[in-house]
């Protein structure tokens, strides 16, 4: 791999393995998918830290992020933007914190700002109806939406705010069983 | 914490500026401690210097001249440690405010003065704003926290420096406070650095925030410790750095040696996680089969396959006579007969010397061990796998508490990147949902229970009978074939008939539970269970039927052997007898008998063991054609004879197999009891069991992702783990009492085995603490085996397991007062700010209609419905009158329509929070 150096210094590798759950190998692959995506606006020299921003079209459509139902959500909340174009760094962010590697807590407070539609830094109602009708497909009636929403907010809303905070959310999914088997994504 | 993310933000925002300022401030203090460096600069300052000036070279190259001009700046440490603190500021900030930075350059130096202290009492408040606790509390506050902590360490860090370069510049000394906090320093910013990755950060900051710290890490690290002691402090910070990377490969490289990885992904990608937690579990076996497999080759197998006398040489390892002309064909090894029989995949063929080879390897010795150290191995293995599971999976009861918002939250796997999965999912989510609905809606209403309750006694009864037939049936049949053994001329199915007739229960009896079970109507996460438990009785009980009569059959063979025995001593005498006779010597000794006309038993630990290696390999023949047959001609048929069928095959009546995860595992958990109770009597069967795996891992994967479907109804893998796990702690207990039956009481065989000649197969043990262990260890030997040693040791470990399950017990009843509690706590605190609520509303409005007060314009109307009574009560100056008017109206209504002050805390309101003021002001 004669082009490993002209891609990254090794300062860089060191800096993202450092920052990220990855490994080197791991972090150039990342770069090749990501790259991948739209040869001709990634360029093959990254020492030079040149902004890129890859749209969120071409995010979205990778096969790991096509069938999700929150992929747009997932992209936006890594984006520095907030509008789901990631450059190199919201890319390896993203799948960082979605590795299995990664910490619980981290894991919880990126799952909490994904399912927080409306950033509002709370899940309200409007959220978990969202939710919901993404993760049906809205197949369930409108009743039983609500049902449900008014249901989870009686199981988990602690301080009774009527909305789930961060620590409301914490709380409820660091008990769940299969929480850190289903959110993480392998690449 | 609930405000974070908005702190966040508007620090975020205000960052911004300060960093502006503060930049301006390091710019302008670098360069006295430029010049002071440059002047004084020596040992250890010099050092930092260095690294100081690598950062900010082109900014010093214009401060330079400047330096001259202020030389009254410098006037005490104080400013020193400014001068530290900006400049630590300076590389990530000038990177942010580059423009910033070219303006300042360009700045009149008569302003710098101002800018250094403005900068410095910027830096102070902000330090002094949050103490140091609230720098180790901050970690998790979010980018708000974070800056002032930041802002913190840089304070820090500048006092230490500052008194670095003071001593640096008047003695080569430290106080002891000083060097203290100054490692304290760097090892905050080492765990800083460790813990950086789980910080919910942008990458970018995150990235500076390294570069900071590991800049400061790098310089101080070397600076702590004086003369020997620093060398040696760089010594071991070198090789922390080394050992960090080392145990980085090394995860690595434990990670890469896990098999079959990518198979099991590619499966879960395709079928989700229940599905993978067979294979997993699969893989699972396998590591605990090889580890057994090593065991039994590496000590028994091989020893005697290398020092152990060669085929052929005594009877015991060579085919009669009688057997030899059919002993090569293929029949006839199938069954495990002829070479098979006599080789050293069974118990028959080790001898009982007591070592072998010029090692004196002590094999008989060392075949008892192998044979308990298996089920030693496996026990603990198969516990300690028990202990985590529980450990991990915290406790099942918990699952009442959040049922939809695990559903709602968690219920989407990530992993899943196939559309197919995707749509089973969605459907899955869907059902899961609905159900969950149901359940719900009927917790309160039941119907006939005297129907239901009938028709469970009855499908019970039913199932009894099925099981108790089919114990019978074995019972027959084994019975049966005993009388077929002593007749010639059978047919394959006579042959056989054992092992086709317990396959054929094993496939027929699941699918009738299946059906019985309709009629109970149970849940279906407690009907798999049954299902489960039933066909786990079914196949324990068919096995317990078959070792009966096997045993039956042994006791038959132990009083054959008695007569053998006398028979074959009688022969030998007579065979010398007749020598000496026919020679007319009475002198010479006869030659000895081939080994293959020798008289021998029939060697009953051989035909158990033979009988189990059959039953395993038609286990895996019978297993593998029904995947051939059952999914993949089955999805061979479906998919091709579609185009000319008047139905549709595929979402019709055959449709696709699915992968049937239960009796997939259960399979595997009977086949291991087979294999640790035949493991005894043939050692050459774990090998088996070994391949069968390696096989079944490819063979299976395969199939799956080849002809079955994934599950329209996905239940939970990890719950049903550690069911898995105790079944097969239930099987190795099973299969332990007829192994340790047989060495404890059975005689062994007086002409094969390794424990021939003794009475019983312990004796082997005895033998070995006599003869080869100092006299004083056979004592304490003897005085341990003692029954009044015994005695009263078992009881001891009753009460110990008595107290331990007594206390275990208080834990659980207190953990389920607490959890009452807190329950209770909850609704109680719900009620009570409802009430809060609306008597605060009352106070609120009143204060609100007192005159004096500043009329506010009215918020709009769907802040109130939105937020609820809670928005309303955080803006009391906000209610307009002509609001007041409605809002009273709903504070007195309030207590009459809520009525969960006095309802058991237990029940919770559907939603009675959110409800209400939602509704009120709708009055």
């Amino acid at each position: 791999m004669g082009n490993k150096q002209t891609i990254f210094t090794p300062q860089q590798l060191d800096a993202y393995q450092d920052c990220t759950f990855f490994t080197r190998k791991e972090i150039l692959r990342l770069y090749q998918r990501y790259r991948d995506l739209a040869p001709q606006l990634v360029p093959l020299d990254y020492t030079s830290k040149p902004d890129v921003k890859l749209p969120y079209q071409l995010i979205g459509s990778m096969p790991e992020l096509k069938d999700n139902p929150f992929r747009q959500r997932i992209a936006e909340v890594f984006s520095e933007d907030g509008e789901g174009n990631m450059t190199l760094d919201d890319f390896l962010d993203m799948f960082s914190v979605l590795s299995e590697m990664a910490p619980r807590d981290l894991k919880a407070y990126y799952a909490f700002k994904i399912y927080d539609f409306n950033n509002d830094d709370f899940i309200c109602k409007s959220d978990l109806e969202n939710t919901l009708t993404k993760l049906t497909r809205s197949e369930l009636t409108e009743d039983e939406v609500r049902m449900v929403s008014e249901k989870v907010l009686d199981e988990a809303d602690l301080d009774n705010d009527g909305r789930l905070s961060l620590e409301d959310f914490q709380h409820m999914i660091v008990r769940a069983p299969d929480f850190l088997s289903t959110f993480h994504i392998r690449i | 914490m609930p405000r974070k993310g908005e702190t966040a933000r508007k620090t975020e925002d205000v960052g911004i500026d300060m960093d502006g300022e503060v930049e301006s401030g390091s710019e302008v203090d670098t360069k006295p401690r430029g010049r002071g460096n440059r002047g004084q600069g020596a040992g250890r300052r010099g050092r930092k210097a260095e690294s100081e000036e690598a950062e900010d070279d082109e900014d010093e190259e214009e401060e330079a001249p400047r330096n001259k001009r202020a030389p009254n700046r410098r006037k005490a440490g104080k400013k020193a440690q400014d001068t530290e603190e900006e400049s630590e500021d300076a590389p990530p900030k000038r990177r942010r405010g580059g423009n910033n930075n070219k303006k300042k350059g360009a700045k009149d130096t008569e302003d710098e003065s101002e800018e250094d202290t403005k900068g410095k009492g910027r830096n102070k408040k902000g330090a002094a704003a949050t103490d140091k606790k609230g720098a180790a509390a901050a970690d998790k506050k979010g980018k708000g926290k974070g800056k002032d902590k930041d802002d913190d360490k840089k304070k820090k860090k500048g006092k230490g420096s500052s008194s670095d370069s003071k001593t640096s510049s008047e003695e080569e000394s430290m106080s002891e406070g000083e060097m203290e906090r100054l490692k304290e320093e760097v090892v905050e910013k080492k765990t800083l650095i460790a813990t950086l990755r789980s910080k919910p950060w942008r990458m970018k900051r995150r990235l500076a925030v390294l570069r900071e710290a590991q800049v400061f890490v790098d310089k101080f690290e070397g600076a702590l410790g004086k003369g020997k002691g620093k060398k040696w402090y760089a010594f071991k910070v070198m090789m922390m750095k080394k050992w960090i990377k080392f145990s980085r490969d090394f995860d690595n490289f434990k990670t890469a040696c896990i098999p079959w990885e990518r198979k099991i992904k590619e499966v879960e990608s395709h079928f989700g996680s229940s599905v993978a937690s067979y294979f997993i579990f699969l893989r699972w076996m396998y590591g605990l089969n090889l580890v057994l497999f090593a065991l039994t080759f590496g000590l028994v197998v091989i020893p005697e396959m290398l020092m152990g006398l060669p085929y052929g040489s005594i009877p015991r390892k060579t085919v009669p006579r009688d057997d030899q002309p059919t002993a090569m064909d293929y029949s006839v090894l199938m069954d495990f007969n002829g070479y098979c029989k006599y080789s050293a995949l069974f118990y028959g063929y080790y001898n009982d010397q007591r070592t072998v080879g010029p090692l004196k390897f002590r094999l008989p010795l060392s075949y008892l061990l192998v044979g308990i150290g298996t089920f030693g191995y496996s026990l603990m293995v198969v516990i300690r796998t028990m202990a985590k599971n529980a450990d991990v999976g915290g406790g099942d009861d918990a699952d009442s508490e959040f049922t939809f918002s695990w559903k709602m939250f968690t219920s989407w796997d990530y992993l899943i990147g196939n559309p197919e999965t995707a749509d089973n999912k969605f459907a899955s989510v869907t059902t899961s949902f609905k159900e969950s609905i149901v359940d719900e809606q009927e917790n309160q209403k039941d119907e006939n229970i005297h129907l239901r309750r009938f028709l469970r006694v009855l499908a019970n009864f039913m199932i009894f009978c099925t099981l108790g037939g089919s114990g019978y049936l074995i019972f027959f049949v084994v019975k049966r074939s005993q009388e077929f053994a002593h007749m010639d001329d059978l047919g394959w199915y006579e042959k056989n008939e054992v092992e086709i007739i317990m396959s054929l229960l094993g496939l027929v009896c699941p699918p009738l539970f299946e059906t019985i079970a309709e009629l109970e109507d149970n849940h279906p996460r407690i009907a798999l269970k049954w299902q489960l438990g039933r066909i786990f009785a079914l196949f324990l009980g068919n096995l317990y039927t078959f070792l009966f009569a096997l045993f039956d059959e042994v006791n038959n063979k132990l009083e054959d052997e008695m007569n053998i025995k006398n028979n074959s001593i009688w022969f030998l005498k007579e065979y010398h007898a007749n020598f000496s006779l026919y020679n007319n010597d009475s002198e010479a000794t006869a030659p000895p008998i081939p080994p293959a006309d020798a008289i021998r038993g029939p060697c009953w630990e051989t035909s158990v063991g033979v009988e189990f290696v059959k039953l395993t390999v038609s286990d895996i023949q019978v297993t593998y054609l029904t995947i051939l047959i059952g999914d993949f001609l089955r999805a061979f048929i479906v998919r091709f004879l579609n185009y000319c069928w008047c139905w549709d095959l595929e979402a019709g009546f055959p449709s696709y197999g699915e992968f049937d995860i239960s009796g997939n595992v259960l399979g595997l958990v009977f086949n291991q009891g087979m294999i640790w109770m035949g493991a005894f009597y043939a050692p050459g069967l774990v090998g088996i069991n070994v391949l069968r795996l390696l096989s079944s891992m490819y063979y299976q994967c395969w199939a799956v992702m080849c002809c079955n479907v994934p599950h329209a109804r996905v239940f939970k893998a990890s719950k049903s783990n550690n069911f898995y796990m105790g079944l097969l702690l239930l099987i190795l207990f099973m299969s332990l009492l007829p192994v340790v039956y047989t060495i404890m009481t059975l005689p062994p065989s007086f002409d094969c085995g390794p424990f021939s000649g003794k009475e019983k197969m312990f004796y082997v043990i005895m033998e070995t603490i006599e003869m080869d262990l100092p006299a004083f260890i056979g004592t304490l030997f003897g005085y341990v085996a003692n029954p009044g040693l015994i005695i009263p040791a078992v009881l001891l470990m009753v009460l110990a397991i008595y107290y331990l399950n007594a206390v275990s017990e208080a834990y659980m009843h207190a953990n389920n007062e607490l959890k009452k509690k807190m329950q209770m706590a909850r609704d109680e605190d719900k009620n009570r700010r409802n009430n809060t609520n609306s008597t605060n509303q009352v106070q609120k409005d009143l204060e609100d209609l007192l005159p004096g007060r500043s009329w506010e314009p009215p918020p709009p109307p769907e802040d109130n419905t939105e937020k609820g009574g809670r928005a309303a009560r955080v803006k009391p100056g906000a209610a307009g009158d002509v609001k007041v008017q409605k809002d009273l109206s709903l504070a007195s209504a309030n207590p009459n329509a809520r009525g969960p002050v006095t309802s058991e805390p237990a029940r919770r309101g559907q939603g009675s929070l959110p409800a209400k003021p939602r509704g009120a002001p709708k009055q």
